[in-house]
């Protein structure tokens, strides 16, 4: 199903990329849906940049010079709130309330949520609203950089593109696009629907400096988004991804794109597969 | 209209570094902003979607982007990221749809836009302006760096005849009252927005000088509407006519009737005439005056039809006359 790279998807889960996806499970334990596989597969992602990357302040969201990270496929928002979560912007028991009536955590990542910089869930937007808060920054003055991720099936969209070449004329080399190139959208794998390949190529073409990498690969993902270009194209890094990533009864199944009846038994095998050696 | 934006909008953004004028691939004549205030113009290609997000991206960050664009790209292209990027998220993008109506029908029905008023009233927090004429939008525009928000204002093409004037000030989301018989009750009360008040002032005169009293509210704010003021005003009349160079499904017509029947305190209502463009596309062409006759919203036609109308109420008839 995944691109068939040496060395690519078949990194474990260490500790810590485990205890995230318990607090998603925590979530899932008490609403019993969710988007499961389209959060699990950028658990790595969001876990690097929150750790190793970015700048924020967890106390004071709306730190005017913090980085921002828009996550355009909001859907995936398990994935975000467990690292809020854990970072403090959010409290930790407030994830068992995801999705439900008392609860300020929904099914889609909303900007009124601390943390959150944009809503989203519908596809398509994420990019442009990314693009005008990186050009807001040059236009202050701010060292702030900005990160969207964006899901494969998302770029069906051609407000994407749209985007793109916005963020290409205007060389937001403060712009980091990131795909999560899990291959696989709701209803089947990403190049049966709707094909992207060669999407390197289209990225490039379309002005960003553009990277592979293995979207579960901490180091390498380090590595590439912790450089920072003062001035030059937009970039781009395509993580490749597997959907369902750390339940091996859900990995690469677009069944589990969005998942409901989640019941103990399924929650027991959730928590078997995170169990810590 | 769009020279009183343009000049307006010129010497607003010198005083304010947060003002940002994007235009889409549509000249106003403002491209020496780009020189003389860099970071405060661009000039976009033909991306409604983006430019949307783009903007309210901007916004997040303390910007206020104006967005110049035909009103019927404007308002359609970009529907759900002008619901949930500037809506939803209440960014303050200023939305400025040039030629909203039939300013552009010699076009067609690609450029006309006849709904964007009903698009844009059906959102929440958007604030819906229609001003009248250039001296309205010169008087407006101030007002649009302070309010909180996304706001449409519809530009019509025309900024003439002028019939606001300056002693009546602007504040959004308040009427203006154009003419005045409220010393005798059992008026007919015209309720209009946009390019349609000069014609409501003219077709006023016109009764008026034959013998029918009429008031003449000018709502430039379709919403937030002024319900109180037309409620007040409507208590006394005798015949209520909203004109709106828009479709009449929730467009400023169905604004009006809904501040009347949504007010509990009101009581019996008085007859309600809703004048604008029939429900349906058009495919006529021509210049604006061709077209307005068309579709029958010229002072004359509109003097005719309410004359026909206060016929009717007066013999108990329910059928149209000739």
């Amino acid at each position: 199903m995944g691109k068939e790279i040496d060395g690519f998807l078949d990194k474990q889960l260490d500790q810590r990329s485990k205890y995230l996806r318990k607090l998603i499970v925590r979530a899932l334990e008490g609403a019993g849906k969710g988007h499961v596989g389209s959060a699990l597969s950028c658990v790595e992602i969001i876990r690097v940049l929150y750790d190793d990357v970015m700048k924020y302040q967890p106390s004071n969201p709306a730190w005017a010079d913090r980085d921002r990270f828009i996550l355009s496929k909001g859907h995936a928002c398990l994935a975000l709130y467990a690292i809020l979560a854990d970072k403090g912007f959010i409290g930790i028991d407030e994830l068992s309330g995801y999705t439900n009536p008392k609860s300020r955590l929904g099914g889609c990542s909303e900007s009124t949520v601390p943390g959150v910089e944009a809503t989203t869930g519908a596809l398509g937007h994420g990019l442009s609203v990314g693009a005008g808060m990186a050009l807001a920054a040059r236009l202050q003055g701010r060292s702030s950089r900005v990160f969207v991720m964006v899901g494969d099936g998302e770029l069906n969209e051609g407000s994407v593109w749209e985007a793109a070449l916005f963020s290409a004329k205007h060389q937001l080399s403060n712009l980091t696009l990131i795909v999560d190139r899990n291959w696989l959208q709701i209803a089947g794998p990403t190049e049966v629907v709707t094909p992207l390949e060669p999407l390197k190529e289209k990225l490039e073409a379309f002005g960003f400096h553009t990277i592979e990498v293995d979207g579960h690969d901490l180091l390498q993902m380090r590595q590439e988004l912790s450089i920072v270009l003062p001035s030059g194209p937009p970039r781009a890094m395509i993580c490749h991804t597997v959907k369902g990533k750390g339940f091996p009864f859900a990995e690469n199944d677009h069944n589990w794109h969005w998942k409901s009846g989640i019941n103990s038994e399924l929650i027991a095998k959730m928590n078997e597969a995170l169990e810590m050696p | 209209m769009i020279s009183a934006f343009k000049d307006s909008i010129y010497e607003m953004a010198k005083k304010d570094n947060r003002i940002v004028l994007i235009c889409v691939d549509q000249d106003v004549g403002l491209g020496h902003m780009s020189e003389e205030m860099p970071g405060q113009y661009f000039m976009e290609g033909i991306s409604e979607a983006n430019i949307t997000g783009v903007a309210s991206g901007l916004a997040a960050d303390g910007f206020i982007p104006y967005i110049v664009n035909h009103a019927s790209f404007l308002t359609r292209r970009a529907y759900e990221q002008i619901v949930l990027d500037a809506c939803l998220q209440e960014r303050n993008v200023r939305f400025i749809g040039m030629g909203g109506g039939l300013a552009t029908a010699h076009l067609g029905p690609t450029h006309t836009a006849i709904e964007d008023l009903s698009l844009m009233r059906a959102l929440p927090n958007m604030t819906v302006i229609a001003p009248c004429d250039g001296d309205e939008v010169r008087r407006l525009l101030p007002h649009t760096q302070i309010w909180n928000g996304p706001i449409y204002i519809r530009l019509a093409r025309y900024g003439k005849p002028i019939v606001s004037e300056e002693k009546n000030g602007l504040n959004i989301g308040k009427t203006i009252v154009l003419r005045s018989s409220i010393s005798q009750k059992g008026y007919v009360l015209l309720i209009s927005t946009g390019a349609m008040t000069s014609r409501a002032v003219a077709a006023a005169d016109e009764l008026t000088s034959s013998g029918v009293s009429c008031t003449v509210l000018h709502v430039h704010t379709v919403k937030p509407i002024d319900q109180a003021a037309i409620c007040s005003y409507a208590r006394d009349a005798s015949l209520v006519v909203t004109l709106e160079e828009n479709v009449l499904s929730g467009g400023f017509g169905s604004a009006c009737v809904e501040a009347l029947v949504d007010d509990d305190e009101f009581g019996n209502l008085p007859p309600i005439y809703r004048i604008g463009l029939a429900d349906k596309f058009i495919h006529k062409y021509g210049s604006q005056h061709t077209l307005f006759e068309s579709c029958e919203l010229e002072t004359h036609q509109i003097v005719k039809k309410i004359a026909n109308r206060i016929s009717r109420i007066k013999s108990g008839s329910n059928k149209e006359s000739a």
